[in-house]
């Protein structure tokens, strides 16, 4: 076995000697400074005038992109039911860890409403500044996690958060099924462009942020409690 | 060297010690770390492609569009690649943990070797052996005949 183990060590080493001639390779044609795709110099252009969004990622990601960003919450959905299924939850045994000391207990009593705040700020801004409902929505589930961290005998609503889940993605689908209605393609922005860079702009952009935020931010909190119910257990 | 290659040099060398330790370690807790590390990579080497020199952020401040901005596209993709990430490793970390819970141990070849044997016992089937079976962990105790 020995034998077997040295044998496969080298082919490892060969392996990684021919991707590193590979990526050394790719190097040699990589252009620093001189994005070669051509499709950005056109969004740039015009989606401004066409979305209405100061953050132009912002409308690549939800205007131009929506239908894939639909489809990538579905793997961030399944990756996450996945997770928790392999993780699992007994009811039956709840042993908890100690509570924390003093100063995490304060400090999660603290930073409970401020990253609040700064989540729901990001993800209602995620159209004007860099930010959005992806990473509000993970500052939204640190908010709920850390009084988890503090006292982990206070367990998060599993059911409160798949709920959340559910209403945010039915949601972001329904805003998209609206567009048909219009006679548009699905997830077209409605509503008109607004004034650029002010926050009621850009449409129904906002909306779909505040979906993404919540459910992002559901599904994580989730993720977390079951990793933090894992470890427990033992 | 320029700056340029440094910084892809870095983004590239990311992903290759992403894929060593995917490769090389039989530590299942190293092998998710590095998988950490490829996607890391594989995500600076997307924004980098972006970037054009001197040009600002794709952001519209105060109505005054900028003369020269980053190719927005692969800041999007790479958006949502953090967060796919983020649940992958989620699942993994999951997995590996569960492993940890049946079998008490991270290291692969512990893993299969234990999964062979609960397997030869499910069914019945002796392990297969020999007198020249060599020690199956280095610095184990020479195995029993039957036990392997």
């Amino acid at each position: 076995m020995r034998q077997y183990n040295s044998m496969r060590r080298l082919t490892s080493l060969l392996f990684l000697a021919g991707l590193g001639l590979l990526l050394a390779a790719i190097l040699q044609r990589l252009n620093f400074g001189q994005p070669p795709m051509i499709v950005g110099d056109a969004i740039n252009a015009a989606a401004p005038a066409q979305v209405g969004a100061a953050n132009l990622v912002t409308s690549v990601v939800l205007a131009y992109r929506g239908f894939d960003t639909l489809l990538e919450l579905t793997i961030l959905f399944t990756a996450a039911t996945a997770a928790g299924l392999a993780l699992g939850r007994e009811p039956g045994d709840r042993l908890a860890d100690p509570e924390a000391g003093p100063i995490v207990r304060a400090g999660a009593d603290l930073f409970f409403p401020l990253l609040l705040v700064v989540g729901l700020y990001i993800i209602f801004h995620g159209h004007l500044t860099p930010g959005g409902g992806f990473q509000g929505g993970v500052i939204l589930a640190a908010a709920f996690f850390m009084p988890q961290l503090a006292r982990p005998a206070s367990r998060l609503e599993h059911r409160m958060t798949t709920l959340i889940e559910g209403l945010a993605g039915a949601t972001f689908i329904l805003i998209g099924l609206l567009a048909l209605f219009e006679g548009e393609a699905f997830l077209t922005p409605l509503l008109g462009v607004g004034t650029l860079g002010t926050l009621l702009s850009a449409g129904t952009l906002p909306m779909l942020y505040l979906a993404v935020g919540l459910k992002v931010g559901a599904e994580l909190a989730g993720l977390l409690a079951s990793l933090a119910e894992m470890g427990a257990e033992e | 060297m320029d700056m340029g290659t440094l910084m892809f040099a870095g983004a590239l060398g990311l992903m290759l010690i992403g894929t060593a330790a995917l490769v090389l370690s039989g530590h299942l807790m190293r092998m998710v770390f590095g998988l950490a590390l490829l996607e890391s990579g594989a995500s600076l080497l997307l924004v980098l492609t972006g970037y054009r020199s001197g040009a600002s952020a794709p952001i519209i401040l105060d109505g005054v569009v900028p003369a020269s901005m980053v190719d927005p596209v692969p800041q999007a993709l790479v958006l949502t690649a953090i967060v796919i990430a983020l649940g992958v490793q989620a699942l993994a970390l999951g997995l590996v943990l569960r492993v940890h819970r049946a079998y008490g141990t991270f290291e692969m070849r512990e893993i299969r070797r234990r999964m062979e044997r609960d397997i030869c016992d499910q069914a019945g089937l002796e392990l297969p052996s020999s007198n020249e079976v060599p020690e199956p962990y280095p610095g184990s105790p020479k195995p029993q005949q039957g036990e392997y």
